[in-house]
């Protein structure tokens, strides 16, 4: 009965694997249902704050927010990436860091200059390793999204880009679409183009409309029509800036919610299929091992029938 | 016809309030703003305090606490963009530079130029896995 023992232990061990990838999964599951509620319950505020920049875009203001001044020549280049804090979540982070150091790697051919910002333990440990320029980072965000918690990496940015050290700013995260696909995706967030508005503009390279919901239509309802103004309290300066940057802000955590999001699902399929993989290997090992076993059995009695007819 | 004008009060984390009312006020940082359908268009900041809004057919005013946001008036909507966080320049300015800080720390242990090939090399590698992985389950069945 050769092998019969080794087979039984390796059975052991991927039956005890499927228990883990098996609870893995349900965890993963209840973790995703949350994580998109919560994503569905960043969408209103994105919804409105954009409306607000839009209606903000559409008035006769004097001041003129730097975010909404397109630079003349690019030189720096700035980019968020959200990846996930965890592993084992299938192809989620490597195809986020791959768009991520595919477009990198065509700004340095264009010989722009590129700063990091890594939200997330997965993007952050690779693109350090890689030797990139992390200007700011945030990880352990945990399984809820706290808007508190990113402000800090994102004024990081936003005052590089105030200041001048970087001429355009995108994030790169993972889209959640549904249950089965998520889908990596690259977005300009400064400076703020007419497209984020839902303004009819044609563009060179259309980009998919950003995470912060498809409303287009609401823009215009109740708001004033012809040439008009805010009245602005205290002043239009600190207000606007205030809103600019609570809009990218949104912007980002919006991103990061559906990056959640996608994590969870992606954990929840990646895992089942771990689960069903080590089921199929159970059930080829267990044929193994009954194949042994009966033939172990089979050549112990031809050796008893054999000696008993010999002894006659 | 009711004069009402529709409000909507949304944070980044939910949305809190939506619905019609005939008068709201909100805690602007100038001070009080009460507002009445078909005001001029206005933007303001809002300080933390007491939101108050009149509904049509309730007697009792709705009270919604924010600790501050947004707030913009159009003729017939009214937002309002509550902050989640407790903010203020200086805290702000406090994470933005603890934020600086830990990446500043981070790069000194760190190599030179972006490697591209390693990245490549790695990520390629992760894929490939991945692709195996799966060709691995197909092949199974």
């Amino acid at each position: 009965m050769a092998g019969s023992k080794e087979i039984r232990t390796k059975i052991k061990s991927v039956e005890n694997t499927r228990k883990i990838t098996k609870a893995m999964e349900m965890v993963a599951a209840s973790k995703m249902r949350k994580a998109q509620d919560r994503m569905r319950a960043s969408r209103p505020y994105a919804e409105k704050i954009r409306n607000v920049a839009a209606h903000l875009s559409l008035a006769h203001s004097e001041y003129k927010h730097p975010f909404l001044l397109k630079r003349e020549s690019v030189r720096n280049v700035g980019i968020i990436v959200v990846s996930s804090d965890k592993g084992l979540c299938g192809g989620l982070n490597t195809n986020v860091l791959r768009l991520s150091v595919n477009q990198m790697k065509t700004w340095e051919a264009e010989g722009k200059k590129i700063s990091v910002s890594a939200i997330g333990n997965k993007g952050y440990s690779f693109m350090t390793r890689v030797g990139a320029n992390v200007k700011s980072h945030i990880t352990g965000l945990g399984d809820v999204p706290h808007l508190e918690t990113l402000i800090g990496t994102i004024k990081v940015m936003l005052d590089a880009y105030t200041a001048g050290e970087i001429d355009q700013l995108y994030i790169c995260y993972t889209r959640f679409i549904n249950t089965m696909k998520q889908e990596p995706v690259m977005e300009q967030l400064l400076p703020l183009t007419s497209d984020h508005f839902g303004v009819v503009h044609v563009h060179e390279k259309t980009e998919p409309l950003s995470a912060s919901g498809v409303i287009k239509s609401a823009v215009n309802i109740g708001t004033a029509k012809g040439h008009w103004d805010y009245i602005y309290e205290p002043e239009a300066k600190p207000v606007i800036d205030q809103l600019m940057v609570r809009y990218i802000e949104s912007l980002v955590y919006n991103a990061v919610a559906e990056n959640m999001a996608s994590e969870q699902s992606s954990r929840m399929v990646a895992m089942k299929s771990a689960s069903d993989n080590a089921k199929e290997v159970i059930g080829d090992l267990k044929l193994v091992y009954n194949k042994a076993r009966q033939a172990a059995i089979t050549k112990e009695i031809s050796e008893i029938v054999g000696g008993a007819a010999a002894v006659a | 016809m009711a004069n009402t004008v529709h409000i909507d009060v949304v944070s980044a984390e939910a949305s809190i309030f939506s619905g019609e009312a005939e008068f709201v006020v909100a805690p602007a940082s100038a001070g009080e703003v009460g507002i009445y359908p078909h005001h001029a268009p206005m933007i303001t900041t809002i300080k933390a305090g007491t939101l108050r809004i009149k509904q049509t057919n309730e007697a009792e005013e709705t009270l919604i606490f924010i600790s501050g946001g947004i707030l913009e008036v159009q003729p017939g909507i009214i937002t309002v963009l509550a902050d989640t966080a407790v903010r203020g320049y200086d805290l702000d300015e406090a994470k933005a530079i603890a934020a600086k800080e830990a990446a500043i720390e981070a790069m000194q242990n760190r190599t030179s130029n972006v490697d591209y090939a390693q990245a490549q090399a790695e990520l390629s590698e992760a894929l490939a896995q991945i692709q195996a992985i799966e060709r691995l389950r197909k092949s199974a069945h």
